[in-house]
């Protein structure tokens, strides 16, 4: 499959990237390349084959439903760029 | 709700998309607590903040309540769902994703009826129902440049109920509204106060003429409460009603409602958004269940709103309506059984309807913290039945049992209410008041029936209200023939 310029911008945006626009075009190219190097994954013909989940035999491990956790504000905040009176703050984000 | 536009009748098509707060001590992922009204970032685990090298554990119990939900609304439950990756950004998603489930859910097709207040039946499809993780709360008015970011209800659990386009006013939205609330309640999987933010609903609205195929549909993001819900659905349908008689046409998109104008408007930030790239969340397996289990869980269901109503009808002979009203709440509806159990039904479900319900609204409180007990009133109802006071004397000993929470038999005790059963006190009472007027009660004789009742009325007040009106109305009706 060949991505345009338009598709890479647009997936740098959803990924909050800033990619210069003399960048999109080389990025364009080696997003490709990787791309193509993966489709010749689908030349195997997995008819009847059930995805696979995991490499390893396992159940999806569960919890009780018990509070085991929480309690610590101040280290939950303790990386925060900002925070005021217990919150994270940010730039103003509304509606 | 068929609008009536410039070129004719419309319908109006609806589908909800209901996400309820889970009942859980835990988060659906990790061991912080779900309680409402904590302090700021108190209930918050690193799995919670999306701290690196986290991983995510599944709740039990959040995966039993979803699925007893689910057979609650008679759905079919998957024995296998996968969780995936949402991703967008926002300020109050640390993780830059939500886990949910997409192409996999827990549980699929199901159906919800509502009960029509004309007494009939209407079926809406379940779509789907799903297990994810609610987000953190945003505050902006706290300051002028910042939003102030709350992770307590981040990974909270929530299940999305999807409903298939079946609704046609915004009566059947509330409608839909109510009955689901109710079957969460009455399983315990979801409070369903919406003022907590425990219930909310994305509202999809579309028009069409009958018949016609369905409408380009908007989507009201985020309602939070009935009645919110119904005005979004009357604003917007008319909003795009007037668009396609203008000539114009429906763009699909998600809007916003405003609760103080009771009108929508487009959402600014989600049109870049609606790409969210889902992809099976490489931190879990696929959540596979036990067929034991899952009817282990049927078998532990309580009796639901639609059995308990059809019950009600058999065995206390109710209406459907009046029987939908005492279902519609768990606690009321045990209420009412425990009164009408061995008593006539119909009667019953009068003073508790009628009696209680008027005086619970006027005090604002619930049946719960109701001051008059079951079995009082059904101390009441039977002084009535069995002629010791009066239905008239009954209301107001059900006001004194109300505000001071004392039993029936020992107000009428005190007070001396109990009815007089003497016929000859009553023959007195009546000569009393023939004699003081002798004018008018010839004017009874001559037939003139409508001043009866006045006599009726004048006995009443002089046995202060003992007497049995029935019987003083025989009598009186014997002497003006006599």
């Amino acid at each position: 499959m060949a991505l345009d310029k338009a598709t890479v911008a647009h997936i740098a945006r959803l990924a909050r990237l800033r990619v210069e626009d003399k960048d999109l075009e080389p990025m364009a190219r080696e997003l490709d390349g990787i791309l193509a190097w993966i489709e010749q994954l689908n030349e195997v013909d997995t008819s009847g084959v059930e995805p696979m989940a995991s490499v390893v035999d396992a159940r999806l491990p569960r919890r009780k439903d018990e509070v085991i956790d929480g309690g610590q504000a101040e280290k939950i905040l303790a990386n925060a760029t900002g925070a005021a009176h217990g919150f994270f703050t940010v730039p103003k984000v509304v509606e | 709700m068929a609008i009536r536009g410039e070129t004719g009748e419309w319908e109006v098509v609806i589908g909800l998309e209901v996400h309820a707060q889970i009942v859980s001590r835990a988060k659906l992922f990790s061991g912080a607590a779900t309680a409402f009204g904590a302090e700021p970032n108190t209930q918050v685990s690193f799995v919670d903040a999306a701290f690196p090298g986290m991983l995510p554990v599944i709740n039990e119990v959040c995966v039993s309540q979803a699925v007893r939900t689910g057979l609650g609304l008679e759905a079919e439950i998957n024995l296998r769902s996968v969780f995936d990756r949402k991703n967008y950004f926002y300020a109050d998603l640390p993780a830059g994703y939500q886990i949910s489930q997409y192409l996999q859910p827990i549980v699929g097709k199901g159906t919800l009826t509502l009960d029509m207040p004309d007494g009939t039946i209407k079926t809406v499809g379940i779509t789907r129902l799903h297990l994810e993780q609610d987000a953190g709360k945003s505050l902006h008015d706290q300051d002028p440049r910042l939003s102030y970011v709350d992770l307590n209800r981040s990974g909270i659990a929530l299940m999305e109920i999807v409903s298939e386009p079946d609704m046609r006013t915004a009566e059947e939205a509330g409608l839909y509204l109510k009955k689901l609330r109710s079957i969460m309640r009455y399983l315990g999987t979801c409070d369903g106060n919406m003022d907590e933010g425990s219930m909310r609903a994305d509202v999809n609205v579309s028009v069409r003429k009958p018949g016609a195929p369905l409408g380009t549909r908007c989507e009201i993001k985020n309602v939070n409460s009935m009645r919110y819900v119904q005005q979004a659905i009357e604003y917007e349908s008319r909003r795009q009603v007037e668009i396609i008689e203008g000539g114009g046409t429906i763009a699909q998109e998600t809007r916003l409602f405003d609760s103080r104008q009771s009108t929508t408007r487009p959402m600014r930030s989600k049109e870049h958004a609606h790409d969210y790239r889902y992809f099976p969340d490489p931190d879990l397996l696929p959540l596979v269940l036990d067929p034991e289990w899952v009817e282990e869980l049927r078998r532990a269901l309580p009796e639901l709103p639609d059995t308990k109503k059809a019950r009600f009808m058999r065995e206390y002979s109710l209406t459907p309506y009046d029987a939908g009203v005492l279902v519609a709440d768990r606690e009321t509806a045990a209420y009412y059984e425990a009164v009408a159990r061995g008593r006539d039904g119909k009667l019953v479900a009068n003073w508790v309807m009628g009696e209680l319900f008027g005086r619970l609204n006027k005090a604002g409180k619930s049946v719960s913290d109701s001051p008059v007990s079951a079995a009082a009133v059904g101390e009441l109802v039977d002084l009535v039945a069995d002629g010791t006071i009066s239905g008239r004397t009954a209301k107001d000993v059900f006001d004194e049992m109300f505000a001071t929470g004392k039993g029936a038999r020992a107000i009428v005790k005190a007070k001396g209410l109990t009815q007089i059963t003497d016929t000859g006190a009553i023959e007195a009472a009546i000569d009393g008041v023939i004699a003081a007027n002798a004018e008018k009660f010839e004017q009874v004789r001559a037939g003139k029936d409508a001043l009866l009742g006045w006599f009726v009325g004048q006995v009443m007040k002089a046995t202060g209200g003992k007497a049995n009106p029935a019987s003083v109305n025989e009598m009186l009706r014997k002497k003006a023939k006599g």
